[in-house]
């Protein structure tokens, strides 16, 4: 295991600015969530590290080492894609043998079958070992396919959007079962995704891109709690963060203010001045106040039976807001 | 504006039965929605009320008139696919005035309509440019202006947000939530997304397996499934089961589990056998006073809230609480559940049993 650095890196597509000199680091024994829309370079960052794609500018160090130059192969980084690649005429067990029975690790039968047990039974997939891997579900050959990356002992395990396509209470299983093989295995693992749940629930370090840069990076907590700027707000919390203009709220605004942020949590209900409900939205769980706030619309989330209606009125006031810049950027009072 | 009322509605393909015997109404100005997993009969369902694919047997009533074996064009409805077609050689007007032409109506009239249907929908800055270069979210307003023009008595959408990135999918489900409140016609809407259901849906028919399963308010299944399946496809983390084994007699106020008396609502018809007590994430409370002890196996954080996973006697369970408590891996938990929200489940028929607090759900379809 290895901690792996990002110094300056630039990466380019023709006239796309894909990275825009990022600069990272992945601690060793991590799992640092990237995150980010379609085309915010996160794939672009895995793609560099694994040696598939090649940076403009800017280096690339596991554990010290600079690796720009080195063939995929010899970084020993194990990667897992959104589409499960397996071999569909080989059974499962002979799918996850395979990456052990590379020359350059020589390892004995007994060494590969041990660790194959191993890998099947956190994976829980040890009693479809002998079946074809296309006798299985799309969730158990997810499962093979992170599998066999993770038989392997890399530097370095790199996974792109690996959960995307399986529904929606697979998913939910394997968030667990990923993040407790990781910490387990105490293996440093950086993992792409567009999705705010995975990123919340396994990253140990979250890394939030904009266009080809790093934005923020910090912990789930600390990204959710001090977003450094509106962007970095936006990526994190259901319903999204209310931007609004600064001086709608009563309260001291700080000097330069030119927006407020608030999460629901940010919006008190019951005191202050009126707002008229547009919506009732009843989601089980809680209920979504869709509101309008002298001519802004806004939502916060209330208890799941609440008794108000459309067309009623409640009062709301902020609770330690977030304030920014003009240019999007995040107001710390008493920090500058 | 219609009702719509499906009475013992069946379609079989063949040897397979792709919907059984469905019965539900659709009220005038309602925004309804199909749910369940693929294959459930959910697209089959609206394909016959559509009139896209004829009924095996059963009725369909727009607005009292039996329709089941009419042609499609003979409904006044409109559909709304999941990939919306344009004409790429048309500009936006034209695409949405052509279905008004066609049928016969002057140019000046279309033009009226549609610049009235373009109002609501935000997009008159954009009536005379090419659909080529439109963003995705002004394509779908543009296919849905083309529905909205002809002023059909009820609008079928298949999972006309399958196809986009869960950000803009959000966006768009508050925007036709909106548009809905906005023209208030009667709107039937297809999905295997439960959130989108109960985010948009006035009422809400789960599907499984050609079979309707419950039917009602978003509100009232979500906190009183008639079955496990609706138990565990509505709410996200699912409903917890604990399972045990035990006899209940009719008015039981309790239950033992594991040795454990839990309260419940007051149960009506008794039961005996595989039972399973349903409780929601959230009604999950921690309580150092409680002897039902649970081990924490994962913590995850969520913002304003945290999911906790135990494992118990009775299987594993989730917990939702906020996320200012601190809980590490490990930990030993009292656990108690809130007894005016629980449900008992009969584990080989997957029904409800009947409580004082369930009843009015049994009474609906």
């Amino acid at each position: 295991m290895a901690e792996v650095i990002l110094e300056n890196v630039t990466k380019s597509f023709g006239d796309v600015l894909a990275l825009d000199n990022v600069s990272l680091s992945v601690p060793d024994g991590s799992f640092v969530v990237l995150l980010g829309p379609t085309g915010a370079g996160k794939t672009t960052t895995l793609r560099i590290i694994s040696g598939l794609d090649k940076a403009d500018s800017g280096n690339v160090l596991i554990d010290g080492q600079p690796l720009t130059s080195q063939t995929p192969a010899q970084r020993n980084v194990a990667m897992v894609f959104q589409q499960y690649s397996l071999y569909p005429h080989l059974s499962v067990r002979k799918n996850l043998e395979f990456p052990l029975k590379s020359p350059i690790l020589n390892l004995s039968q007994i060494e590969i079958d041990a660790k194959v047990k191993e890998i099947s039974e956190i994976l829980q997939i040890s009693h479809k070992l002998d079946n074809k891997a296309t006798a299985l579900s799309g969730g158990e050959m997810q499962r093979v396919s992170i599998g066999r990356a993770l038989v392997r002992t890399p530097n370095i395990y790199l996974m792109d959007e690996p959960l995307s396509s399986l529904d929606a209470k697979l998913k939910a299983d394997l968030r667990i079962e990923l993040k407790n093989i990781q910490a387990n295995l105490g293996q440093t693992l950086l993992y792409v995704t567009h999705d705010q749940i995975e990123a919340m629930t396994m990253a140990t370090h979250i890394g939030v891109l904009y266009e080809g840069k790093l934005v923020q990076f910090g912990s789930p907590r600390d990204v959710y709690e001090n977003p450094v700027s509106i962007y970095s707000a936006n990526r994190l919390g259901q319903p999204r963060i209310n931007i609004l203009p600064a001086d709608l709220f009563a309260g001291n605004i700080p000097p330069g203010a030119k927006s407020i942020g608030l999460r629901p949590e940010q919006i008190e209900q019951g005191k202050g001045e009126d707002a008229s409900v547009n919506r009732v939205e009843r989601l089980g769980d809680q209920t979504r106040l869709h509101l309008k706030f002298k001519e802004y619309e806004l939502i916060t989330v209330t208890d799941a039976h609440t008794p108000l209606q459309n067309g009623e009125t409640v009062k709301i006031q902020v609770k330690k807001p977030f304030y920014f810049d003009a240019n999007g950027a995040r107001i710390v009072e008493g920090n500058k | 504006m219609a009702q719509i009322k499906i009475t013992n509605l069946r379609k079989e393909f063949g040897s397979f039965t792709a919907v059984e015997s469905s019965s539900f109404t659709i009220e005038d100005g309602e925004f309804f929605m199909l749910l369940g997993p693929s294959g459930c009969g959910k697209t089959t369902t609206l394909r016959m009320m559509a009139g896209l694919e004829l009924p095996t047997s059963g009725e369909i009533y727009i607005d009292g008139e039996e329709v089941g074996m009419k042609r499609a064009s003979q409904r006044d409805i409109a559909f709304v696919f999941q990939m919306f077609a344009l004409y790429p050689h048309m500009n936006v007007g034209k695409n949405m005035s052509y279905p008004l032409i066609s049928q016969g109506m002057s140019k000046t009239d279309a033009k009226k309509r549609v610049l009235k249907v373009a109002k609501i929908l935000g997009i008159e800055d954009i009536l005379t440019k090419p659909v080529g270069g439109l963003s995705g979210g002004d394509r779908q307003r543009v296919a849905l202006g083309r529905a909205i023009v002809r002023e059909p008595k009820a609008f079928f959408m298949d999972e006309p947000l399958g196809a986009l990135d869960a950000e803009f999918r959000e966006h768009m489900a508050e925007e036709l939530r909106a548009l809905h409140d906005r023209i208030g016609a009667t709107t039937v809407y297809v999905t295997h997304d439960q959130l989108e259901a109960m985010q948009m849906g006035d009422k809400i028919v789960v599907m499984n397996h050609g079979v309707v399963e419950q039917f009602g308010k978003p509100q009232e299944i979500y906190d009183w499934p008639a079955t496990k399946f609706v138990a565990q496809f509505i709410g996200s983390p699912s409903m917890n089961f604990l399972d045990f084994k035990g006899t209940l007699k009719p008015k039981a106020k309790t239950v033992t589990i594991d040795g454990h008396s839990i309260q419940i609502p007051i149960n009506l018809g008794g039961a005996s056998g595989n039972l399973s007590l349903g409780v929601r994430p959230e009604h999950v409370k921690f309580s150092d006073k409680s002897d039902y002890k649970g081990v924490v196996t994962a913590v995850e954080y969520l913002g304003t809230t945290q999911i906790i996973t135990l494992r118990t006697p009775n299987g594993v369970i989730k917990s939702r609480i906020d996320s200012d408590k601190h809980v590490k891996d490990g930990e030993i938990i009292g656990l108690e559940f809130d007894a005016r929200t629980l449900t008992l489940f009969d584990n080989a028929s997957g029904k409800a049993l009947k409580s004082e607090a369930n009843r009015g759900v049994f009474n609906n379809g």
